[in-house]
């Protein structure tokens, strides 16, 4: 592990920056490796390797998250939010945010939460549903 | 009651003290405020011109401090973005400083956004660390 590492690690970073801003665009593998500057052959394997996870996998969570947050803090409708953040059609996002978040996008807007004052890039990365 | 006064310095961990001067003095505009070769490390801080009792330590990671192959964690973390060193900050203008920054090549995640508590945006350093700034309401 050397300084060539941490440059791909830093690189990879920046990639997962960008679908953490521009998750609600169409992302694709050239676009992110091309942010990365590295092969779009290697873009996904190394993005893996460096944080456990797909690019795929990163970017659905992120977007889950994303309805997670305006399920709890909007009366947006379920179909708005699913376009919203990026998904394409509501059967998709239906079936992935159950199957990440364990229960439907209504049943989940229907639980009762407590709020606190915590800042929101906070907010942002830990109540990002697990892998 | 408080047994403590202020706090003086916080740290964050940097891969190169000369890189990290480039940003933080030379793209954010903090100033030196101790640039000490210590013989067992460079004692680097930085803070805001007008405000030197709040210090940031810009510290690389190495021996002795720790083992090389703690420092290469270290450095590994840092550039996943996984380390603490966040830094968050406040300014009169968030639009006008994101521009100006902007202009300066400094990379940003996070435009300014709308909050409830002002508005804020979202950058990084040349390593990883996270850094905002936020414009508060009032």
């Amino acid at each position: 592990m050397g300084r060539a590492e941490e440059d791909v690690n830093r690189r990879m970073l920046r990639a997962r920056d960008a679908m953490d801003r521009a998750y609600a665009e169409p992302l694709d593998v050239p676009t992110l490796a091309r942010i990365a500057h590295v092969s779009e052959a290697h873009f996904n394997r190394t993005f893996r390797a460096t944080f456990g996870e797909t690019p795929h996998r990163y970017l659905q969570r992120r977007r889950v998250e994303r309805a997670m947050f305006l399920l709890r803090g909007t009366g947006k409708s379920v179909t708005d939010i699913c376009f919203e953040v990026g998904f394409g059609s509501l059967g998709t996002f239906s079936r992935t945010f159950s199957a990440i978040v364990g229960r439907s996008p209504r049943l989940y807007r229907n639980e009762v939460k407590p709020t606190a004052y915590v800042p929101t890039c906070y907010t942002k990365a830990w109540t990002r549903p697990n892998a | 009651m408080s047994m403590f006064n202020t706090i003086t310095h916080s740290q964050i961990f940097v891969l190169d003290q000369d890189e990290a001067l480039d940003f933080y003095v030379g793209k954010l505009g903090l100033e030196v405020t101790a640039d000490v070769d210590m013989g067992f490390m460079r004692w680097l801080t930085v803070g805001i011109p007008g405000d030197e009792g709040r210090q940031i330590l810009l510290e690389k990671p190495g021996p002795p401090r720790m083992s090389e192959e703690t420092a290469e964690q270290v450095r590994a973390l840092i550039t996943k973005g996984a380390m603490g060193g966040s830094l968050i900050f406040t300014t009169d203008d968030c639009r006008k400083t994101y521009e100006t920054l902007k202009e300066k090549g400094v990379e940003f995640v996070d435009e300014p956004t709308e909050q409830p508590y002002g508005i804020d945006c979202g950058l990084r350093d040349p390593f990883g660390n996270s850094i905002r700034f936020t414009q508060l309401k009032g």
